[in-house]
């Protein structure tokens, strides 16, 4: 093979100054938006196939490292390309491919001069992230993790002249940084031998299980803070809708996975031993996120926080993924570790594809109607016919339905969640089926979420007259989508393919692989642990629904006709029709406000019968809100308080404290 | 056996279940009007309705989509293969790896999904009402579905239905408790998936009460036809797999052609008492308001979680 | 492994005590309870029956019929005379709402088995496995007395948490010397009976069966 003769750690380098250098050239295009749109993103979109190409090759090779001489002297960046990051890799490249290719067209409209600074930070966002996987020391990580948190602010904060999107912007990087805060201190527990912080030394240093359940804590703290997970997500749904849709689709698709990554990484790579509780604990918190953020995507009317709470969804299934792999791991079964571990990693893989898919769907709706809200949209099936084709896709895939791809994530997880009855512990015996049944609720109610989402914004009756204006995507955008799209249909339709490819990962993590007994039946059958267990054939399953469709459909024209008549909506004889009649937003998403009414903080205005102009209004606020985050602003506020009480204005004053403070040290360290 | 036999037996099988599937209906409804002091149309008349819905010209909403046409199609393809993979006479079906219990609860979310989308197409008050029910009743459903899945396969070993039907029908009798309550879970499951009572009525046209007839009320001729088989065939599939699982016994096994007839009888009797048992059940039972249902489907969760303690405990 | 019916039959009567047990943690109306109690006797009495005929001890005989005869006769009928003289055959409030007592009914058996498994695991008996069932039906019991607010569920709840502890001692141990049998037997009639009595005085001094009256411990 030809790219074997570059190891691909140097491909993913040359990558990453690609992106650098695409993102400096697009400042230089400041008279005209084309360059950066017909030429840098197109670009930056063949570098990512590229880096997806790379990750794919480095997923089958041993390990390789590198040392950039860049950095503080004496501390030099350590790289390292293990099949995790390669992983990882393959998860940005494939994702970001899409992304870029849709963003040469979204970006279109933006003034030149926004392009640009847009364009640099979005390539140094991408950039980032490639280098939080390849990095092998804390330093480099946590430069690239700054460098990713403080480029998405950015993007984040694109349209600052909106107050509400600069308090969104400012709560993200506060919480990005609280989290930076404890992947520090885990490094910090977890550095090796003579304060060395490469990776390499800290694989070397043994814990006690005290301070590795430290770390471990810290660490779930620390990107459980970047993933989104309960109850550090408060971020997630302001963030995610006030940053542009393709910046939407990166950070819920490849950001929210680093955490993942960084998760991983030190659960099973740095740290040598796993305890089962935190397992149980990772397992908790994750259903917790799961039904929060299922539950909350439900009553929501803006498509984007819609989806922004379904990622804290589905980041909550890959926690409980994660939590299901330290239990395993922790009593031993490699096996039922590694098909704990293929299903979460899939299913990271999967919400990347089709979360990218739907957020950059909802983009070209917000540019053909200008319109976030769900009350105002509807039947754009008509208008944007390519667009709503490709999110079907996307949603069916979300829903978790058969036989996309988010189904076979789901199916493992499920799997593997059936075989704890052979885990030794009588508690968790009896507890884990019962969080299966909840991660069930929790999926089934993602298909409620995306009815809803689907139904209102792309079928019925235009709910605005000037909907009808609403233009279909163009090509950039279409072939953005259709890639994703295409990545939802040929992950769930080769199950097998993606668990061989993930073999080496799940060796170096937990041991076993899966690749073995997964496709003891050939590529036809998905076969997890063994064909007298459980299979599963996409391919079938499609083959034979598509079969039937067909025939059943020329036996009807055959037997019978095929005449069709146009009329007017039946609607049980209603005559007085009109679109205001459908189910809003809110109207789909009452039984959910009912039924778990204790979930949410409700304020309901309801009219009365003598009212002129009747009014009805209902908004849901998050409990975590007001329950943890302004007690915990306002004890900040009275403590800055008090530190205020030391700052006079007034110069000698402050001469005293350094003058006082030299002293202090000079007394202490002599 | 050999490979062209098993895949004949497997097509043979599917294609009758399929043309089977609304007999089965008209003997419910037989017994529904019997048990209510009526004479009853005869167990054939839904071929009679779907024949004459056939052969009628379809009436289209003008703001109808493509999906709105394609999903009568795709819903009855989904619910073929559903009853290709369940075994109700013999074990070996070639078709059944392809699809675990578990992803023929997939197959009904696909079927659910697609129905209730087509339900919101047209745009009226009643088609998205529907939707948004069916949505409702069928994630609470899920969960107890799971729990029945859970407990079968905690015997078994496995969520493969023929090996599951393989290891209940042949082990040796005894009395499980555990089993028992799934088995109740199942059949309110078994309820609330296929709208009958007590959480939808399969003969209302009340606009306050529909669930499923409000989500196809825009549908008409061939179309309803299909939908209204689909409906049959996944009630008789969901009978079935109720039967796999807890009344499994003369199932016939692998390559065993002579257990074939007594099977076939078997299951014969097996489905003309179930469906009078349904048709009581659904006799003695009042419809209950819609926010009733999440209780009822919390009662057949709770009795899933109970059959699975049980077995923890008592090792049935 | 050969179960032997009778075992087989214990614990099936085991498994219906518990579904008893939660369907009257999730009973909103007090008649209903009051025939679940009964039901619960009888199944009480079965196995009971159960367990002298495969064990040929011939007290345990006495001891059905007792049950019989006063868990499934006289209490339910004494409690329907009660709730017929009283006047309250409406729906009982709960303090929790029923979904959340359910879940929480399932985490207390989930404890009730494992704290059961070590004792049962050291009984040689043949109905071991039921210990964990008898335990869960006394907290569950437990639970539905601290749900409910009025006065007659929480009797019920009391009186079937004996039943609870009766088939522990008739599962783990054989049943009691027939004399402590008697005694309970004794004890729990004569409660009842003051405790109809109570709710009479109760009801005359509040007009109300609520317990939320009581909580006023001071006259001011």
């Amino acid at each position: 093979m030809r790219i074997a003769l570059f190891p691909p750690i140097d491909i993913v380098l040359i990558i990453i100054a690609c992106w650098l250098a695409l993102g400096l050239l697009s400042l230089f295009s400041q008279r005209s938006a084309t360059p950066v749109t017909r030429w840098v993103m197109p670009a930056s979109a063949l570098a990512s196939g590229a880096l997806l190409a790379a990750g794919l090759f480095a997923l089958a090779q041993p390990p390789e490292t590198a040392i950039l001489p860049l950095g503080l002297p004496g501390l030099p960046f350590h790289l390292r390309l293990d099949p995790l990051s390669a992983f990882f890799l393959v998860l940005e490249g494939g994702t970001s491919f899409g992304i870029s290719l849709y963003s040469a067209g979204y970006f279109q409209q933006r003034t030149p001069r926004q392009l640009g600074i847009l364009s640099l930070e979005y390539h140094l966002f991408l950039a980032s992230m490639a280098l939080i996987f390849v990095a092998d020391d804390a330093y480099l990580f946590m430069v690239a993790w700054e460098l990713m948190a403080l480029s998405s602010y950015f993007l984040v904060t694109t349209d600052h002249e909106i107050g509400e999107i600069r308090a969104a912007g400012y709560l993200y990087l506060l919480i990005a940084h609280i989290g930076a805060l404890g992947i520090l201190l885990c490094f910090g527990v977890l550095h090796g031998a003579h304060g060395d912080y490469t990776f390499d030394s800290m694989r070397a240093a043994t814990q006690t299980p005290f301070w590795a359940t430290v770390a471990f804590l810290l660490a779930l703290f620390g990107f459980g803070a970047k993933a989104g997970m309960l109850p550090l997500h408060v971020w997630l749904p302001e963030a995610h809708p006030a940053a542009p849709s393709p910046v939407s689709a990166l950070m819920s698709g490849v950001m929210l996975k680093t955490a993942i990554y960084g998760l991983l990484r030190v659960t099973f790579d740095l740290l040598h031993v796993q305890v089962w509780w935190w397992g149980a604990l990772t397992l908790g918190l994750g259903l917790l996120s799961a039904l929060f953020g299922v539950l909350f995507a439900a009553v929501q009317t803006d498509m984007k926080r819609l989806l922004a709470y379904s990622s804290i969804e589905n980041i909550g299934i890959i926690l409980v993924g994660i939590g299901l792999t330290i239990l395993f791991h922790a009593y031993d079964m490699g096996l039922l570790a590694a098909l704990a571990l293929a299903a979460t990693l899939y299913h990271a893989l999967n919400h990347a594809f089709f979360k990218g898919l739907l957020f950059l769907g909802t983009g070209s709706v917000l540019h053909a109607t200008g319109e976030r809200n769900l009350g105002r949209l509807g039947g754009l099936i008509h208008r944007m016919p390519w667009v709503a084709l490709l999110s079907l896709v996307g949603v069916l895939a979300m829903a978790g339905l058969p036989p996309l791809n988010g189904f076979v994530s789901e199916w493992l997880m499920l799997q593997a969640f059936l075989l704890t009855p052979s885990v030794p512990h009588a508690y968790l015996n009896m507890m884990v089926p019962i969080a299966a049944g909840a991660l069930v609720l929790a999926s089934a109610t993602a298909a409620y979420v995306l009815v809803k989402f689907y139904g209102v914004v792309f079928l019925g009756q235009p709910r605005e007259p000037r909907l009808g204006q609403a233009h279909d995507a163009g090509g950039w955008e279409r072939a953005g989508l259709a890639w994703l799209a295409l990545g939802c249909i040929l992950l769930g339709l080769f199950p097998v393919f993606v668990i061989i490819a993930l073999d080496n990962v799940t060796q170096s993590l937990v041991g076993q692989g899966l690749a073995a007994s997964a496709s003891a039946h050939g590529w036809f059958f998905l076969t997890p642990v063994s064909p007298a267990r459980a299979s599963y054939s996409p391919v079938f399953f499609l083959g034979v629904v598509l079969l039937v469709v067909v025939l059943t459909f020329l036996a009807v024209r055959r037997f019978y006709h095929g005449r069709l008549r146009r009329g007017a909506p039946w609607d049980c004889g209603f005559p007085a029709q009109t679109a205001r009649m459908q189910d809003t937003a809110e109207g789909f998403g009452q039984p959910i406000r009912q039924i778990f009414e204790p979930a949410f903080k409700m304020t309901r205005q309801l009219p009365s019968a003598f009212d002129e102009h009747p009014h009805y209004a209902v908004s849901v606020a998050d409990r975590f809100w007001h329950a943890l985050y302004a007690p915990t602003a306002r004890l900040a506020e009275r403590i800055s308080g008090l530190i205020g009480l030391i700052q006079h204005g007034r110069i000698h004053l402050y001469l005293l404290y350094s003058f006082g403070t030299l002293l202090l040290l000079l007394f202490f360290v002599r | 056996m050999t490979h062209t036999t098993g895949i004949l037996f497997q097509l043979a099988q599917s294609i009758g279940v399929v043309l089977l599937a609304p007999l089965w209906l008209g003997w419910v409804n037989q017994w529904r009007a019997w048990l209510q002091n009526r004479k009853g149309p005869g167990v054939l008349q839904p071929y009679r309705t779907m024949g004459k819905l056939f052969a009628k010209d379809a009436v289209l909403a003008h703001n109808a989509s493509p999906l709105f046409r394609a999903t009568p199609y795709i819903l009855f393809g989904c619910m073929w293969l559903a009853a290709a993979i369940v075994p109700i006479l013999a074990t070996d079906l070639p078709f059944a790896p392809a699809a675990d219990v578990i992803a023929l609860v997939g197959v009904f979310a696909l079927a659910r999904v697609f129905l209730s989308l087509a339900a919101m197409d047209v745009g009226t008050a009643f088609g998205s009402l529907g939707a948004r029910r069916e949505m409702l009743v069928a994630f609470l459903a899920e969960p107890a579905l799971l729990m029945v899945f859970f407990n079968a396969s905690l015997i078994s070993h496995s969520t493969s239905l023929t090996t599951i039907v393989g290891v209940l029908a042949h082990r040796q009798f005894a009395l499980y408790p555990g089993m028992a309550f799934s088995g109740v879970a199942f059949a309110m499951v078994l309820l609330a998936e296929n709208a009958r009572i007590p959480v939808d009525n399969p003969a209302t046209h009340l606009e306050l009460t529909m669930i499923h007839e409000a989500m196809i009320l825009e549908y008409s001729a061939r179309h309803l036809a299909l939908i209204e088989w689909a409906s049959a065939l996944k009630l008789l599939t969901y009978t079935t797999i109720g039967i796999a699982l807890f009344l499994p016994w003369g199932i016939a096994e692998a390559g065993d052609w002579g257990a074939l007839p007594l099977s076939l009888a078997l299951l014969a009797v097996k489905l003309c008492f179930l469906g009078a048992a349904l048709a009581g059940l659904e006799t003695l039972s009042a419809k209950v308001r819609i926010f009733r249902a999440p209780e009822f489907l919390g009662t057949a969760f709770l009795l899933g979680v109970l059959g699975m303690l049980n077995y923890f405990l008592i090792g049935a | 492994m050969a179960v032997p019916l009778s075992s087989q039959l214990i614990n099936l009567f085991a498994a219906l005590l518990l579904l008893i047990a939660f369907a009257m943690l999730s009973q909103r109306r007090v008649l209903s309870l009051i025939n679940l109690y009964a039901l619960q006797g009888l199944v009480l009495a079965l196995s009971t029956a159960t367990v002298a005929y495969s064990t040929h001890q011939e007290h345990l005989y006495y001891s059905a019929a007792l049950t019989l005869f006063l868990k499934v006769l006289l209490l339910p009928w004494i409690l329907h005379r009660l709730i017929r003289r009283l006047n309250i055959k409406w729906d009982v409030e709960t303090l929790l709402n029923i979904p959340t007592t359910m879940l929480l009914g399932i985490a207390l058996v989930i404890m009730a088995f494992n704290v059961a498994l070590p004792i049962s695991q050291m009984a040689g008996t043949f109905t071991r496995a039921t210990l964990g069932i008898a335990t869960a039906s006394v907290l569950l019991s437990f639970l539905m007395m601290i749900t409910r607010r009025k006065a007659v569920p929480q009797v019920i709840g009391f009186l079937s948490m004996e039943n609870g502890l009766f088939f522990a001692a008739t599962s783990a141990t054989y049943g009691m010397p027939m004399v402590v049998e008697l005694g309970i037997a004794l004890d729990v009639l004569v409660g009842t009976v003051i405790l109809g009595i109570f709710f009479f005085q109760i009801r005359e001094a509040f007009d109300s069966l609520e317990l939320r009256h009581l909580e006023r411990l001071r006259e001011d």
